[in-house]
């Protein structure tokens, strides 16, 4: 009877545990989905607080985690009403909670680049100084953890696309950026199916972008 | 073994046929509106929702039991609530505060310009000062280009709205600087001491500051020390003008840093290219080393220390007024050092600390000597005591010691209290005709003021200051109070009152302390509509003068003091920003109406003083040219004529008003222009900077006043050194980029 009641116990668990996490890859994927579904900016909002419910109840992924904070730049970007400072903030937020469970990914620090690039497009001509640099030595350390993810160079063009050709940045000056990243996204493989995949179809378009 | 089986399957079916029960409802903000976007999430689990447009939301669960319903939404208090999960649906109605936020909440401007804080926006940031045609990098004159001040070129000073330029003082990291221009010349201005690119932060008050300063009628201005440099530098400016070198080191992980300067200004050489008025005898040539360290505490404080050294020398002849072939001749050796240490810490518990300590000292050989054809001193006897008074040497010394205590709590939401203290010791002697003048006084200020925040839009500060002086042996209390509230985005309307009080200055009390504090009262009502790009700003004021020092004449040219002198001051400031409608074009306009009039000094009546004009305005404009890496910025500065007096002493020992008039108006075009070969070379080891100006480019004749003669009788204009001013320079600096030390440090 014993070992009964025990082989039920660990039966029950065993079940609940599987099930949990047979949950959190399926409601990672639906969510995960709808980014290529969003119809507009304030989607990405539902998107994020969907993404932020998913960690605070897991509490040991930095996953959802990431994808709640990387929502909210997206936003930040997209979004011409957002209040850049404000959903910056909350980005960092949700990007010290994702680093605390996993330290020194070269992901987590192209969010903290991105946010910081958030932050300084309120004002460019006056903020450049301050969050330039966070915003270049952040994914710096991006390329050093990982030298070939796809999106530190896709990033580093886009910054680059963005500035002002006498300042240093300019079209021709990103376009060897983009290919090179395309060529990367080529062999590229996430360590895990929920692990970040984007970028590739952003990256073709700034390419062409680029050319013309 | 059957039922168990039953169990079992009982338990892996079970989940699937828990029934959902749905949660809708609501969310409201303070004001019953619905708020959108809002996150709805039942606590550790998956199930939740956003509110849509109108504030609803609907979600079903199959948790059970009592649960934690949590709504949080960017800028509002997250709100939990308890609910219990059964068969029934449930509906909730939610409503859900603003947060108290520092970026967006209302803040109260009335009289003060904040400038270089970036987090805000900017009214005008260091490199806005260096870029200001006409500022040449001196502080005081950019400005100038603000609403509320006057454009008094004859002495140096911020004459701000009817006030003279002592009733500004000028604080760095809260302590005050008392020797903030480099010693006065008869008829010039000097310039400040300060670079605008020692500090990161300047707020300019018009009026109506805050109670955690004083002793100035008028205005302070707030400069606040750049904390840590962004990388290491060595850095060398080179101009007919000037050479310097410095360096800043910051540390490898980026918490500490040291610096140090050099620089030497002697104008021989442009003096003989470009004639000037007077005649210089001693070229005026001036030393000045700085140094500093400043390093980040363990809980986030700062530790700041500043020190600067400067010698100077110079010495002009000009042709005597009371006479046709003689010549005043003024020589001037100044020695100042001036230091400053502060430390800001966050205590924890909402407490944050602010401990400043300063100490400088200044002296002064000044002579002044009346000479003859062939530049001989000329002496005279008691029979022309006027001719007598204008030959003296004179050594001043003014010492300065300083403590500063500020605490501050953090109350509910953003609210805010602060408290603390002051203490100034000061030394002043005075030597002239082998007479000393000695003074010393013991200034201690306590202080409180709190922010009071009611929601976002409606802000009140309140604050109170009681001074006490031991040289007059007077006590004062000053009560500030001033009210902000947000009219709508970007947009709000402030109200400022209070009280301010100055004592004498130290050359009324060389001649008998038994006089009390002077006094201004402020009320100033504010309308400003402020975006990073566009920043309009109207503001109206009344300033009340009681207590002012006014000039009793007594024999010998002696004189004594009293408090009997009072006045007003009303007008208009209209401030224009806009860096948005063209492209790389930045401009401003100020405009400022004043009338004002006062009884004080030796003023026989209510007069307005001879610092005020009517009228003044400034276009700031500046255009970037980044094809050519090049920027071009005039300053066009407009001021109706300044009223000026002859002020004789009658047989009945009473001041009258023995003529008066009225200058031309005054005009000033300048023009500077600057070329940055490196900018946008991300790499650049080697940044580069050429910079020339010209000031009073159409070369307008400006008249400050005139002086007149000793009988009265001849009346000579002031004004500038010469009509025009250039300057051309490169400035270099060389900088250690070191982001890659900071990404070894944190991977």
């Amino acid at each position: 009877m014993k070992t009964f009641i025990l082989s039920v116990a660990l039966l029950v668990s065993a079940h609940s545990l599987f099930a949990q996490s047979a949950r959190y890859e399926q409601t990672m994927k639906t969510n995960l989905a709808k980014f290529d579904s969003l119809k507009n900016p304030d989607d990405y909002v539902s998107l994020a607080a969907s993404f932020e419910r998913i960690a605070d109840a897991e509490k040991t992924q930095w996953l959802p985690y990431y994808y709640a904070a990387l929502s909210h730049i997206l936003r930040g970007f997209s979004d011409t009403k957002a209040n850049k400072d404000e959903v910056a903030e909350k980005a960092d937020a949700l990007i010290a909670k994702a680093e605390t469970i996993e330290p020194k990914n070269s992901e987590i620090f192209l969010l903290k680049s991105m946010s910081a690039t958030l932050k300084m497009l309120v004002d460019p001509a006056t903020r450049w100084q301050q969050y330039g640099a966070s915003v270049n030595s952040n994914r710096e350390m991006a390329k050093q953890l990982e030298p070939n993810n796809p999106r530190v160079y896709f990033l580093e063009g886009q910054n680059l696309f963005g500035t002002p050709k006498e300042f240093g940045g300019g079209k021709d000056k990103a376009k060897p950026l983009f290919e090179k990243s395309l060529e990367l996204f080529k062999t590229y493989k996430p360590a895990g199916s929920l692990y970040p995949n984007w970028g590739e179809k952003s990256t073709e378009q700034m390419l062409e972008q680029s050319k013309s | 073994m059957k039922k168990l089986s039953f169990l079992i399957a009982l338990i892996l079916i079970g989940n699937l046929l828990i029934a959902q029960v749905k949660i809708s409802g609501v969310v409201k903000d303070n004001r019953n509106h619905p708020v959108y976007g809002v996150s709805i999430s039942l606590k550790d689990s998956y199930d939740g929702s956003t509110t849509d447009s109108l504030g609803n939301f609907a979600f079903r669960t199959t948790e059970k039991g009592e649960h934690i319903i949590v709504a949080s939404s960017i800028g509002y208090n997250s709100f939990e609530q308890k609910v219990l999960i059964g068969s029934e649906p449930i509906t909730l109605t939610i409503s859900i505060k603003e947060k108290l936020d520092e970026l967006k909440a209302v803040m109260v401007t009335a009289g003060s310009f904040a400038a270089g804080d970036s987090k805000r926006a900017a009214v005008l940031s260091s490199l806005d000062v260096a870029t200001t045609a006409g500022s040449n990098a001196d502080i005081t004159a950019a400005l100038k280009t603000l609403p509320g001040t006057q454009q008094v070129g004859e002495q140096e000073g911020l004459f701000v709205r009817g006030g003279a330029g002592y009733e500004t003082k000028q604080f760095i990291d809260g302590t005050l600087v008392n020797n903030p221009y480099f010693t006065s010349v008869p008829d010039i201005g000097s310039r400040g001491r300060f670079s605008p690119f020692l500090f990161k932060g300047t707020v300019f008050t018009t009026g109506g500051y805050s109670a955690l300063y004083g002793q100035a009628l008028s205005s302070a201005l707030l400069l606040e020390s750049i904390d840590l440099p962004e990388q290491s530098e060595v850095d060398a400016s080179i101009s007919p003008l000037l050479v310097g070198a410095g360096t800043q080191q910051l540390s490898k992980n980026k918490k500490s840093s040291w610096g140090i300067n050099y620089s030497y200004v002697n104008v021989g050489l442009y003096f003989g290219l470009v004639k000037q008025t007077p005649d210089y005898f001693k070229m005026p040539q001036f030393h000045s080393s700085d140094a500093n360290f400043r390093f980040k505490t363990k809980r986030g404080g700062m530790v700041k220390y500043y020190t600067t050294f400067s010698n100077g020398v110079l010495g002009l002849r000009r042709p005597d007024i009371d006479s046709l072939n003689l010549k005043d001749a003024f020589s001037l050796t100044n020695n100042n050092w001036y230091n400053n240490l502060s430390w800001r810490e966050n205590l924890g518990n909402g407490w944050k600390m602010n401990l400043g300590t300063g100490y400088s000292t200044n002296k002064d050989n000044i002579s002044q000597q009346v000479q003859d054809q062939r530049n001989q001193p000329k002496q005279f006897g008691s029979g022309l005591p006027w001719m007598q008074n204008k030959n003296f040497d004179l050594l001043h010394k003014q010492d300065l010691a300083q403590v500063k205590a500020v605490f501050e709590k953090k109350l509910i939401g953003i609210s805010a209290l602060r408290f603390g203290g002051e203490y100034w010791h000061l030394y002043d002697k005075n030597v002239i005709h082998d007479t000393t003048y000695k003074l010393i006084d013991n200034y201690t200020a306590l202080f409180a003021e709190s922010d009071i925040f009611l929601t976002n839009s409606l802000a009140a500060k309140v604050g109170v200051r009681f001074e006490n002086s031991s040289v007059i042996k007077k006590s004062d209390i000053a009560p500030r109070v001033s009210l902000a509230y947000k009219t709508g985005k970007d947009a709000q309307m402030s109200l400022a009152y209070g009280i301010f009080y100055q004592k004498p200055e130290n050359n009324q009390l060389y001649y008998g302390t038994n006089v009390g504090m002077t006094k201004a009262t402020h009320y100033i009502i504010n309308y400003q509509k402020m975006t990073h790009e566009r920043i309009l700003r109207i503001e109206g004021y009344y300033k009340k003068y009681e207590d002012l020092i006014k000039t009793v004449p007594a024999v010998n040219f002696s004189s004594l003091y009293n408090n009997s002198g009072y006045g007003d001051a009303k007008g208009i400031d209209l401030f224009w920003r806009d860096k948005k409608s063209i492209k790389n074009f930045d401009y401003w306009v100020s405009y400022s109406y004043i009338d004002t009039k006062r009884d004080y000094l030796n003023y026989p009546q209510k007069l307005q003083p001879n610092f005020v004009a009517n009228h003044t305005a400034s276009v700031v404009m500046k255009r970037f040219y980044t094809s050519i890496k090049s920027g071009f910025n005039f300053t066009y500065t407009y001021a109706t004529g300044r009223p000026y007096y002859n002020l004789m002493v009658n047989n009945n020992y009473k001041y009258y008003l023995a003529d008066e008039g009225k200058t031309k108006s005054y005009n000033s075009l300048n023009f500077s222009a600057e070329y940055v070969p490196s900018i946008g070379k991300t790499n650049a080891k080697t940044n580069i900077v050429l910079f020339a100006s010209m000031t009073n480019v159409l070369g307008a004749n400006q008249v400050y006043g005139y002086n007149y003669s000793h009988n009265g009788m001849y009346k000579e204009p002031i004004t500038p050194p010469s009509r025009r001013f250039y300057f051309i320079g490169c400035f270099l600096s060389w900088g250690v980029d070191r982001t890659q030390d900071a990404i070894n440090n944190n991977l």
